[in-house]
């Protein structure tokens, strides 16, 4: 079973990754992008069987940090 | 003083380290990190810096969760002593030993170079050889030294007067200028620059040595 997770910065954390990719697409001439926001995505190829308190466990565990990082799970 | 360094796959101030630890000296003994166990009787553990596991996931991250670092965390818990520089304060970042979290550069670019540092409190056995108020010159060689964290828990750090050093002129967009911080029971410290790398003249300064000086009379009178 294939389960995808997004891990974000959370709101209020400012990303410079985000913000020179922001500053890229406006000197692309790409206007009115007022806000990007760059994260990951995780791809699990887990057991059938594994339930999503599972897959948070590994989320608060390890794939992110709860300090700055906010989590999706989605379930194959 | 007895000292521990730990070595993960991609450290490269782990002799760097264990220098500076014997000319205070320190015994040291390199663990390598999927060891389970600390040696007996370790005073001090120190997690250098470096790359570990390439910085994947994140920095720090998977060093976090070498089995070395259970071990740590209960040395840590005990009351034992950590230092952790550049790489090391990212892994005690992500055990939790210290609050906050070092993210990507605000200028997003690899910083190397020494900048000058404000000893912030002299009132721990790492910052007791110099006095508050103190400028010493440390290397600086880091992607993601941009420490964040909230308003309360910087609240919290100046409260416990737990701020060690700041930055003279912040290079890194880390909130407070804060270069490095400690431990509620003031034996762990977490800082992005090398100590270690200022403890000889001829390899461009001497800052650090008053640090591991303190540390080892301290360790050795305890």
């Amino acid at each position: 079973m294939k389960v995808r997770v997004d891990v974000m910065l959370k709101t209020g954390v400012l990303d410079p990754q985000g913000e020179a990719v922001r500053h890229a697409l406006g000197s692309l001439g790409f206007e009115g992008v007022e806000g990007v926001r760059q994260g990951k995505v995780i791809e699990l190829d887990v057991a059938q069987d594994t339930d999503e308190a599972t897959i948070r466990e590994m989320c608060e565990k390890l794939l992110a940090n709860t300090v700055i990082e906010s989590y999706a799970i989605h379930m194959g | 003083m007895k000292a521990a360094v730990i070595v993960f796959p991609g450290s490269n101030c782990d002799r760097d380290m264990a220098v500076a630890f014997e000319r205070a000296g320190a015994d040291v003994t390199m663990v390598w990190h999927k060891d389970t166990q600390l040696p007996d009787q370790i005073d001090i553990v120190g997690v250098p810096g470096g790359f570990s596991f390439g910085d994947y996931l994140r920095c720090g991250a998977i060093a976090a969760k070498s089995p070395i670092s259970a071990s740590l965390k209960a040395h840590a818990e005990r009351g034992g002593y950590v230092l952790g520089v550049c790489n090391g304060f990212q892994v005690l970042a992500e055990t939790g030993l210290l609050p906050g979290a070092l993210m990507r550069n605000a200028n997003l670019k690899f910083i190397c170079k020494p900048v000058d540092l404000k000893v912030e409190t002299s009132a721990s056995d790492f910052t007791s050889g110099y006095a508050a108020g103190d400028v010493i010159s440390v290397p600086v060689a880091h992607h993601d030294g941009n420490y964040s964290l909230d308003d309360d828990t910087l609240a919290m750090l100046r409260g416990e007067d737990r701020i060690a050093f700041s930055y003279v002129d912040n290079p890194n967009g880390s909130t407070a200028d804060i270069a490095g911080v400690l431990s509620d029971n003031r034996r762990v410290l977490g800082m992005m620059p090398h100590p270690e790398r200022a403890v000889d003249e001829t390899h461009g300064g001497t800052g650090g040595v008053a640090m591991f000086r303190s540390l080892t009379d301290s360790l050795v009178s305890a």
